[in-house]
């Protein structure tokens, strides 16, 4: 998957737990929890439709490095 | 025979409107069925029956606002006949009308109806309707086609499944013709509020009523986090994502726990009188995206275990998100856990959810020194705060509570 397929895969995970977050508003810097106000119930349901969508487990301590869809990039391109 | 009547979900309601039938005539029910759904202040609410039997008759028609107690529909027991005389079953109160009149719909006036009134009619060609019966949009495309006073089921969604987004809405609006509004959609506009302040208004209406009416008292205790925080995390690193632990089920489970051997802060205060609850029904709290809050309850939560909770609470914010709670959730609670969650404010004196009459506060975890013998360690901390009703409890009891809460925490692997 190129960067950018996996940034529009995050980004459609993501607004299937937050149906009200569109999609084309979201930067790439966005903080999910800080500036997108996702609680812990939303992280742990994004981080499990990722660990289904890709495949890649997803420890907590590295909750942090998908903490934005840059990070998520990064992240998801060297696990998967 | 049993008249099943638009049910109350909670101090606050006074009406409330039916947007989905899921039985007919015929069909067979039995208690704890879901039958319809109701637009409330809190959002659509699933109603259920406590009869069982076989529906007779349905006396409410789709998109009617109804006062609380208003019949919806005849319930016969199996084997009993149908009565001859229909009207005679309408209950006093309300006042019967044609079948196109909503019984007594006119003396509501107040509050304003809910925005989802505009597209209650049918919608034929719509490509994709949810089981309400509405398009499916985006909550944003939703609020954005109430502004422009635009209705859904006249806009082509181009998300998944056919799905409104705002964005459709936005082009649509742009293509809608220079006065797009019938006009009594363009009279309603001004007068109805969106679906944000009808949650506020509901709100607003229980907690003034709960600051009026409960003698609040409050106690708080500082517990440490480090063993459950520690626990934790071991456990949920062997553990896939659908199998992981928040620390808000162990919150809930340790309350739940304690509300279980100090019976006065676990039950209902009504007329006068408080009913201690043997079953603990756990409200959680539930921040809603775009603001407000619903507190539907995990029902019989003392007899679950911590996995079992927290699939619960699982289960109750993806549907209190969705707006599929049901009646039940939304009045069997006898106790509310509130947290803050993982950041922010450290402690919290909530208030207090009529007819219940305790709320379990709970701050932001913080690093803090703590006193261990005789030395001193950076270790989480957690703030907890006990509302309580004083009409049925004393400070003695509600510290009990708390220390039985903090027992709890300690041993994380026993909750």
């Amino acid at each position: 998957m190129s960067p950018n397929d996996i940034r529009t895969a995050f980004l459609e995970e993501l607004v299937k737990v937050a149906p009200d977050i569109e999609p084309d508003t979201v930067g790439d810097d966005d903080h999910i929890q800080e500036d997108l106000e996702l609680d812990s119930m939303d992280v742990l349901n994004l981080v499990t439709a990722l660990h289904v969508r890709f495949g890649v487990d997803i420890p907590e301590r590295d909750y942090p490095q998908i903490a934005t869809p840059a990070l998520a990039v990064t992240y998801l391109a060297k696990a998967g | 025979m049993g008249v099943f009547a638009m049910p109350s979900l909670g101090s606050d309601m006074e009406a409330g409107t039916l947007i989905e039938w899921l039985v007919k005539p015929g069909d067979a029910v039995k208690r704890g069925d879901v039958v319809a759904v109701v637009e409330t202040q809190k959002g659509a609410i699933e109603i259920e029956t406590f009869e069982a039997g076989r529906v007779h008759q349905l006396q409410a028609k789709l998109g009617q606002k109804l006062p609380v107690g208003a019949p919806l529909a005849v319930i016969l027991a199996e084997g009993e006949d149908a009565p001859t005389e229909t009207a005679g079953l309408v209950p006093e109160k309300a006042v019967p009308g044609t079948e196109s009149e909503p019984p007594a719909a006119a003396s509501i006036a107040e509050p304003a109806p809910l925005v989802r009134q505009f597209h209650t009619a049918p919608i034929p060609t719509s490509p994709v309707v949810s089981r309400s019966g509405d398009p499916v949009a985006s909550p944003a495309a939703r609020k954005r086609a109430a502004e422009l006073g635009l209705d859904l089921s006249t806009i082509q969604g181009s998300g998944l499944g056919g799905a409104i987004q705002l964005t459709d809405v936005e082009n649509a609006a742009t293509k809608a013709p220079a006065s797009p509004l019938p006009a009594s959609v363009a009279e309603k506009a001004d007068v109805t509020s969106s679906p944000a302040d009808e949650m506020r208004r509901a709100i607003a209406t229980a907690m003034a009523r709960s600051k009026r009416e409960i003698p609040h008292f409050y106690v708080n205790q500082t517990i440490d986090l480090s063993p459950a925080s520690q626990w934790l995390e071991a456990t949920n690193a062997d553990r896939d994502p659908v199998n992981r632990i928040l620390m808000g089920a162990l919150f809930v489970r340790a309350s739940v726990l304690a509300a279980g051997s100090v019976p006065t802060i676990n039950g209902h205060y009504e007329n006068d009188t408080f009913s201690p609850s043997i079953p603990v029904h756990a409200g959680v709290a539930v921040a809603l995206r775009g603001g407000g809050l619903v507190a539907p309850a995990i029902v019989d939560a003392d007899k679950l275990t911590l996995d079992e909770t927290m699939d619960a609470m699982r289960d109750l914010v993806t549907r209190a998100r969705a707006g599929r709670l049901r009646g039940s959730e939304m009045t069997k609670g006898t106790l509310t856990i509130s947290a803050l969650g993982e950041t922010g404010a450290e402690a919290m004196s909530g208030v207090i959810f009529p007819p219940q009459v305790a709320l379990v506060g709970i701050g932001a975890p913080q690093r803090r020194p703590w006193v261990i013998g005789t030395s001193v360690e950076p270790r989480n901390t957690v703030t907890i705060t006990l509302s309580v009703d004083h009409r049925v409890c004393d400070g003695r009891q509600a510290a009990r509570f708390l220390a039985k809460f903090e027992t709890s925490m300690q041993s994380p692997e026993a909750l």
